[in-house]
């Protein structure tokens, strides 16, 4: 489909057509495992599930306390991270920048990992000290990235900014990681490769939270994206105001990459390509791009979830070294493209 | 009535660039602006539009102080035309213009046939509606300039502000240009200011010249008194020929030759 600008009704077919990719692909999800369910039993399961008192047999345990969490919860981390993405990759004019790039993820671990360290002395319940930790960790390296890579028309800048604060987080989290025992080590390094077994109901609903308040912000400012996509200081004369969207849109997006590292730790490319993805197919418009990349982030982070849980079962991979595995060839290939 | 003006504004980064500017733009004129490189044109630009503020002085858009609009406001009254930055999203030339619109629109929802036929106007004015549908990437940097410009146009304002337009763009597209924006003054009332090197188009088109040099306003009049041998001589320090263009009468400037230099 080729289009000369956005309109309303390619907006709809393009994000139905994502929508019902997205429902089939989680029946799939649901199916698929060291148990398979055919899908008429997960329909008709579906439909008992609704009815008051009943008892769940075995195979409905599997569906609804384990299988469904997980697939929400690989949604809203992967819609969140691909959100995250293409608002950054707006905001800074850069194609390549995502919330790892800018060191946002590993702000993230490192405070997730502070707070696994020092969960005694914390306030929290200890399955909230992950996520707000984490959360506190990402504004935090937000804040500091921008501070420090801030300059009008300078894109470069902040993404090289973001590179150094990555580095130095990632020998922080190596340093702190040698102080903690065994186990936590192991369960930690399981988490920052990028793992979605663990489907706690705080963590889905931070991360239903989190994505919808993301998506409303970013949505109102799709349109200033738009133009700053294009240069802020030409944004600026054409009538943005250019400080609020960029604070609003950092801060949204950092809400959104906290939540999802918080909940599935750090899952890596699917921030960076699927923006890229969408607007190889649907053009460049933040008002499409924006929920069409939140719907990809899903749809993507499911497939690569699906995947690292039934390739080797029933053992399981981390989802984020699926991701990585699809998604470091994809980029190099974009990358040897734009040249 | 004067759509913008220039109150004796100074500015400068480590060491003055502009001081004591006075200068304004009415409605249905056109304003050249010359001087050398390095003389504070692009600056009084950005100030003329709100990128800079003046550390003296102010600059008024009608009678309001430009720093106390909004920037919506602002964009409805004043737009500018620099050298397109490079884009780095596959955007085509008529979503560009169409970024135009911003200040015109609700800033949340999808662009109305109003906004894409002003658009598709604004790129007809430029004869550029043949690159609606391309890439803006991929277009020539003429090409390019003539969407800049679209965009200006979609963007409706009072007052243009054009840093050099005829820079990429060959003979043909530099006097259509010109005719367009002197035309846009005419019929629709527009104030506009243009920075040019195309000193001999300034002559042609202008309804005043101002010129711009080491940082102070030297002189600002119609282009039969502003456009004088001993002026530029001045501003330019090299030898150059006044004499009049055979059929518009008006100032027509050349290099003398190497034996009159007086540098």
């Amino acid at each position: 489909m080729t289009r000369t600008y956005l309109n309303q009704k390619y907006v709809v077919v393009t994000l139905a057509w994502l929508a019902v990719a997205l429902v089939l692909m989680s029946f799939i999800a649901l199916a698929v495992g060291p148990v398979s369910i055919p899908l008429t039993s997960i329909w008709a399961a579906l439909q008992q599930w609704l009815t008051p008192d009943h008892q769940l047999d075995v195979r409905e345990l599997i569906l609804f306390s384990n299988r469904l969490p997980r697939i929400a919860l690989a949604l809203g981390v992967g819609a969140s991270l691909a959100l995250a993405g293409a608002a950054f990759q707006a905001l800074l004019r850069n194609p390549l920048a995502d919330p790892h790039i800018l060191g946002i993820s590993r702000g993230a671990a490192f405070g997730a990992i502070l707070g696994i360290i020092t969960a005694a002395q914390l306030p929290f319940a200890p399955s909230l000290t992950r996520a707000v930790c984490s959360f506190a960790g990402a504004s935090l390296a937000s804040a500091l990235v921008y501070a420090l890579g801030r300059r009008e028309d300078d894109p470069a800048r902040l993404v090289l900014a973001g590179v150094i604060l990555s580095t130095f987080l990632s020998s922080l989290n190596v340093l702190m990681l040698s102080l903690v025992d065994d186990v936590r080590l192991r369960n930690i390094t399981l988490w920052l490769l990028g793992d979605l077994s663990n489907a706690l109901t705080e963590s889905l609903l931070f991360i239903g939270a989190a994505l919808l308040l993301g998506l409303l912000v970013l949505l109102t400012q799709a349109r200033a994206l738009n133009l700053m996509m294009i240069g802020a200081r030409e944004a600026f004369t054409l009538g943005v105001e250019t400080a609020r969207t960029r604070w609003l849109v950092f801060a949204a997006a950092s809400l959104l990459t906290g939540a999802a590292v918080a909940a599935g730790g750090a899952i890596g490319y699917v921030g960076l390509l699927t923006p890229h993805l969408i607007r190889l197919i649907a053009g460049a418009d933040n008002r499409l791009v924006l929920p069409a990349a939140a719907l990809g982030g899903a749809l993507l982070t499911l497939v690569a979830d699906t995947l690292a849980r039934t390739v080797i079962a029933p053992r399981e991979l981390p989802t984020g070294a699926i991701t990585a595995l699809l998604g470091a060839p994809l980029f190099i290939y974009l990358l040897l493209r734009r040249r | 009535m004067n759509l913008l003006t220039f109150d004796n504004v100074h500015f400068g980064y480590d060491r003055p660039v502009l001081q004591g500017i006075t200068l304004e733009i009415r409605a249905g004129e056109l304003v050249a602006l010359l001087g050398t490189n390095g003389a504070g044109k692009s600056t009084l630009l950005q100030l003329g539009c709100g990128t800079l503020t003046p550390q003296r002085g102010a600059v008024l858009c009608a009678d309001e102080s430009l720093t106390q609009l909004s920037r919506r406001t602002a964009a409805q009254r004043i737009g500018l035309v620099t050298h397109a930055s490079e884009v780095h999203f596959p955007l085509t030339a008529l979503e560009y213009v169409l970024t135009g619109r911003f200040a015109h629109a609700r800033a949340f929802g999808f662009d109305t046939e109003e906004d894409v036929e002003t658009a598709l106007q604004a790129l007809r004015d430029t004869d550029a509606a043949q690159f609606a549908e391309r890439r803006f990437n991929q277009l020539s940097s003429g090409e390019r300039q003539r969407v800049v410009l679209a965009r200006a146009l979609a963007q409706q304002p009072q007052v243009l502000l054009l840093d050099e337009p005829t820079a990429n763009a060959d003979l043909a597209h530099q006097v259509a240009l010109l005719i367009l924006i002197q035309r846009l003054t005419r019929e629709r009332g527009l104030g506009a200011l243009v920075i040019t090197h195309e000193i001999n188009l300034a002559a042609e088109f202008a309804d005043r010249v101002a010129l711009l040099h080491q940082g102070s306003l030297l002189a600002c009049g119609s282009p039969a008194t502003v456009l004088t041998e001993d002026l530029l001589t001045k501003v330019f320090a090299t030898a150059l020929l006044v004499d009049r263009h055979p059929q518009s009468g008006k100032p027509r400037i050349s290099w003398a030759v190497r034996k009159t230099s007086t540098t």
